[in-house]
């Protein structure tokens, strides 16, 4: 038995120590939102918070989490739903394409703001070259961040756009 | 705009629900469909299937209606990134006038009623498409069978926008707000032509009357479908051509989208199975030792199926865990080709044995031997592209339950009727008793045409008989599937005296498609010889995002700078002196260019290189700019600008192109599937690697807005510029000439 907490909620599970976080949150506490990509720490798809810190849950044995705080993407909101300052940015950019890796991106980009409010373009590339979006979504990824931070204005999602003559 | 338009939602949803219930009417109505959808379309039956909710009216095949007077746009095509749902519900709302924040989408469901006509009729007979009004009704008629025969509900081409969204969505959304004026015309007794309609609202100025769409949508759906609804000229569009915000981005970050793999079946229990392929193509199990693996925590069962093993497990991690712990023997592989070396030379014993003239001629032109004898300056060129992996985030994956003689399926697929007959097919079923659930996919790029992992994971369901998921590992991902083709190209041209090019010969190992890739029309070269000599593939071929402009752009464009250089041209002059006949293509160029600012030197250790192609209807132009002086090629900078005819959705098109350049950028500096005794080398992205945030330069896109009637795709035309750009930058830089991807390991 393994005790921790899920999004602030108290949790316990029956699982060999040595699987996966990813495979516990997914199939047995049915959060989805956190997603498997390639299983060897290398794409940041499963990107979660191991009491703050980011996590890559495809390779963070269960055993790991013993008394501490897994927060995934499904926590990210408040109780409410009201959305993060990184979540409300990944929408005025229209950052996401298929979205797959977006959890994860979401994730390191919450982690990376809490600790450094104000990043530079150099520590957004230290930050975030974990995580993989096969998309090609990285200028919007960057930008988002600038907009969550308070470094450049949100575009705004319902602008009506100008096409160039 | 009227002010009851602002109605509160809430106050519309009560007194339309009233009047739904008053009217006694739920999904249904059976109406013909107009002139560009499908004439004779079975509404009435498609009811049940697409408009169950409570209130919710059918106005035609391809939106309903609900009493809290949201509009749905039933799509046909398939979501993997793209925007397709969004920017097609866009078109529909916009002719329709309704309002965007009120509109949702919906995947229309795996049903022969869905196919997309258009696109097809756009792959298999695109002349048909410019057909006089009177034809249409045949035509249609003729390519929804065709559709239906052949599964056609396909999403790849860069298509959705241009045939559905242009032939389809618009005149659904026209029609019913037509036929929404109509059944409000007759119920305030005012002439139709005196009705306004905006944000979802119809209103009469003179009698101040005015209501919700759901007020008459079920008198609406009674209504005759207009054959030929007017569309709206651009001057007239509210939603076309603006950045309307996509519908599927709230879900994708809070964690709720559900893709493929995240499939769960109400009330049951779901197993998992992990699987392994044989390492060769066309190789089978010889021998299996499960023993160890038989022990396993879990473990349900371990099925030798041939030409895979599964393990079947309670949880993902325990099937993966026990098949690690199986050892196999296979059967020995029929094909020669062993190694990337092999593969290179079967490309060149081809392409030998067609000499300056052998193979199948694709595109000739004048008299190239004898323009190439009297040229002032020869150069000749070989290219060569490897194997890639399209290695979509999501790993392929497909829940199945087998159960009773049917089958039901839960899978990310761009070919969702293929899916069902594929599946139909291996069960030995009917296709009617196979039922094809698509949720949006994480990434397709052309992997997810095929339907190898969906009959692999039927075939599994089958022994099963309960739900079974099964997911491939990464390494199954990288290794054992379909590849975008290895190819190899030789190149002759010839110069006049004022350092022209005018005598071009090509020869080239790989067609699939599309056949224009091969070709670069828009330069004016008098004297053309450009031909196919087919070589073996020792791996499957799939589609890949642009498919043949992803070699064939490199080749073309890299030799078209050599020649520039040859001619000792700027490469922009060069080009632009061959584009007199092209003005579209000139100005896309000229704006790369101007975006550029290709007159100003580089910083020192810097190259710009420039490239031009034009795939899928899109025109595009790419500079990019790289740093050297490390050494090693850091792209810093990439201007695009790109003609589609028109963006339906600017931002959205825009985010396509950057994606694209990305996805260009990726295979050029570091794509590389090689070959080792016959498998695949590289098998995680530690050794296929992607680019990352880290590499990844700054992206300027800009858009050139004809206005033009016939639109270009989005999905696939940023990529194919990309590559030969880079390399083209690099020569510019430091003088070395990129003949082979990637490019990276030859800077290492």
């Amino acid at each position: 038995m393994v005790k921790f907490t899920i999004n602030g909620q108290p949790a316990s599970v029956e699982a060999d120590p040595a699987m996966p976080i990813l495979w516990v949150v997914r199939e047995q506490l049915g959060l989805t939102g956190t997603k498997f990509g390639c299983g060897m720490a290398l794409c940041g798809a499963c990107t979660v918070h191991l009491d703050g810190q980011p996590v890559r849950s495809c390779s963070t044995p269960i055993a790991e989490a013993e008394g501490k705080a897994i927060t995934t993407i499904e926590g990210v909101a408040g109780p409410e739903g009201e959305l993060s300052k990184v979540q409300q940015a990944w929408i005025s950019e229209q950052v996401p394409q298929c979205g797959y890796c977006q959890s994860g991106q979401i994730m390191a980009a919450t982690a990376l703001l809490r600790d450094n409010p104000s990043p530079s373009d150099a520590d957004i590339d230290a930050a975030m070259a974990g995580n993989i979006c096969r998309c090609g979504t990285y200028v919007r990824i960057r930008r988002a961040i600038k907009v969550a931070a308070g470094l450049e204005p949100a575009k705004g999602a319902a602008q009506t756009g100008e096409q160039a003559a | 705009m009227n002010d009851m338009s602002k109605l509160p939602r809430s106050r519309a949803a009560k007194w339309t629900r009233r009047g739904f219930i008053g009217a006694g009417v739920l999904a249904g109505g059976a109406l013909l469909i107009g002139v560009g959808v499908r004439p004779g379309n079975p509404v009435g039956e498609l009811g049940p299937k697409v408009a169950s909710g409570e209130g919710e009216q059918l106005i035609n095949s391809w939106l309903k209606i609900d009493a809290d007077n949201v509009v749905t746009a039933i799509v046909p095509h398939c979501e993997m990134g793209q925007g397709a749902h969004s920017v097609l519900a866009q078109m529909l709302a916009d002719e329709l006038d309704a309002d965007w924040s009120l509109v949702k989408v919906m995947q229309a469901p795996t049903d022969g009623s869905y196919v997309v006509t258009d696109t097809i009729r756009m792959f298999v007979a695109a002349g048909t498409t410019d057909a006089p009004d009177w034809l249409e009704p045949t035509w249609n008629g003729l390519f929804t069978k065709i559709g239906r025969l052949a599964d056609g509900l396909i999403t790849g081409g860069s298509s959705s926008i241009r045939t559905t969204g242009q032939h389809t969505m618009r005149i659904a959304g026209a029609a019913a707000r037509q036929m929404l004026v109509g059944a409000a015309a007759k119920e305030w007794g005012v002439p139709a032509s005196e009705i306004v309609t905006a944000n979802s609202m119809l209103s009469h100025k003179a009698s101040g009357k005015s209501a919700p769409y759901a007020q008459f949508a079920a008198a609406a759906a009674e209504q005759d479908m207009p054959q030929t609804p007017k569309l709206k000229a651009p001057g007239d569009y509210r939603l076309m051509g603006t950045d309307a915000p996509r519908t599927d981005i709230p879900a994708k970050v809070n964690g709720t989208a559900q893709f493929g793999i995240d499939t769960k079946i109400s009330g049951q229990t779901m197993t998992y199975a992990a699987v392994r392929r044989v390492p060769v193509p066309g190789t089978r199990v010889a021998k299996m030792d499960a023993s160890a693996a038989k022990a396993m925590p879990g473990v349900l069962q371990i099925l030798n199926l041939g030409d895979f093993i599964a393990v079947v497990a309670d949880s993902y991690w325990q099937a993966q865990q026990a098949l690690n712990g199986i050892t196999a023997e296979y059967t020995a592989a029929e094909s020669k080709i062993r190694s990337s070396t092999d593969q290179s030379a079967a490309f060149a014993a081809a392409l030998d044995k067609a000499g300056d003239v052998g193979g199948e001629e694709v595109i000739g032109k004048g008299k190239v031997a004898e323009a190439m004898q009297v040229a002032a300056k020869k150069l000749s060129a070989e290219y060569q592209a490897p194997y890639l992996a399209h290695a979509p985030l999501e790993p392929m994956n497909a829940t199945v339950w087998v159960r009773d003689g049917k089958c039901e399926i839960w899978t990310g697929t761009q070919v969702p009727l293929f899916a069902r007959s594929a599946a139909a097919k291996a069960l030995g079923l009917s296709k009617d008793d196979v039922t094809v659930h698509h949720p949006i996919m994480g990434g397709g790029f052309g992997r997810r045409l095929e339907t190898d992992y969906v009959i692999q994971a039927v075939r599994i369901g089958q022994a099963t008989g309960y739900p079974v998921k099964m997911i491939w590992s990464r390494e199954e991902d990288t290794q054992k599937g379909l590849f975008r083709p290895a190819d190899m190209s030789r190149f002759s041209g010839g110069l006049d005296a004022k350092g022209r090019l005018v005598a071009y010969n090509n020869v080239f190992t790989q067609r699939h498609d599309p056949q224009e890739a091969c070709d670069c029309a828009f330069y004016d070269i008098p004297h053309k010889s450009i031909r196919v000599a087919e070589a073996e593939l020792h791996l499957p071929f799939a589609a890949f995002r642009s498919v043949d402009h992803s070699q064939q752009a490199f080749f073309i464009e890299s030799f078209i700078d050599e020649a520039a250089h040859a001619a000792g041209r700027d490469p922009l002059e060069f080009r632009l002196a061959m584009l007199g006949g092209s003005p579209r293509h000139k100005a896309v160029l000229e704006k790369a260019a101007a975006m550029a600012n290709w007159g100003a030197k580089p910083a020192a250790g810097r190259g710009r290189g420039i490239a031009l192609t034009e795939s899928f209807g899109s025109i595009v132009a790419e500079v990019v700019e790289v740093d050297m002086t490390s050494g090693k090629p850091r792209v810093t900078n990439v201007w695009c600008a790109a003609d589609p005819g028109f963006a339906m959705n600017p931002d959205g098109f825009r985010n396509q192109m950057e994606g694209g350049i990305v996805f260009g950028l990726t295979a050029a500096l570091h794509g590389e599937i090689s070959l080792k005794d016959g498998a695949v080398e590289q098998s995680n992205f530690h050794d296929y690697q992607l680019m990352r945030m880290n590499e990844c330069p700054a992206i300027a896109v800009e858009i050139i807005n004809g206005n033009h009637e016939k639109l270009g795709g989005a999905g696939e035309p940023g990529l194919p510029p990309a590559a030969p750009a880079l390399a083209n930058a690099i020569f510019a830089a430091n003088g070395k000439r990129i003949r082979a991807l990637p490019i990276a390991k030859q800077f290492a």
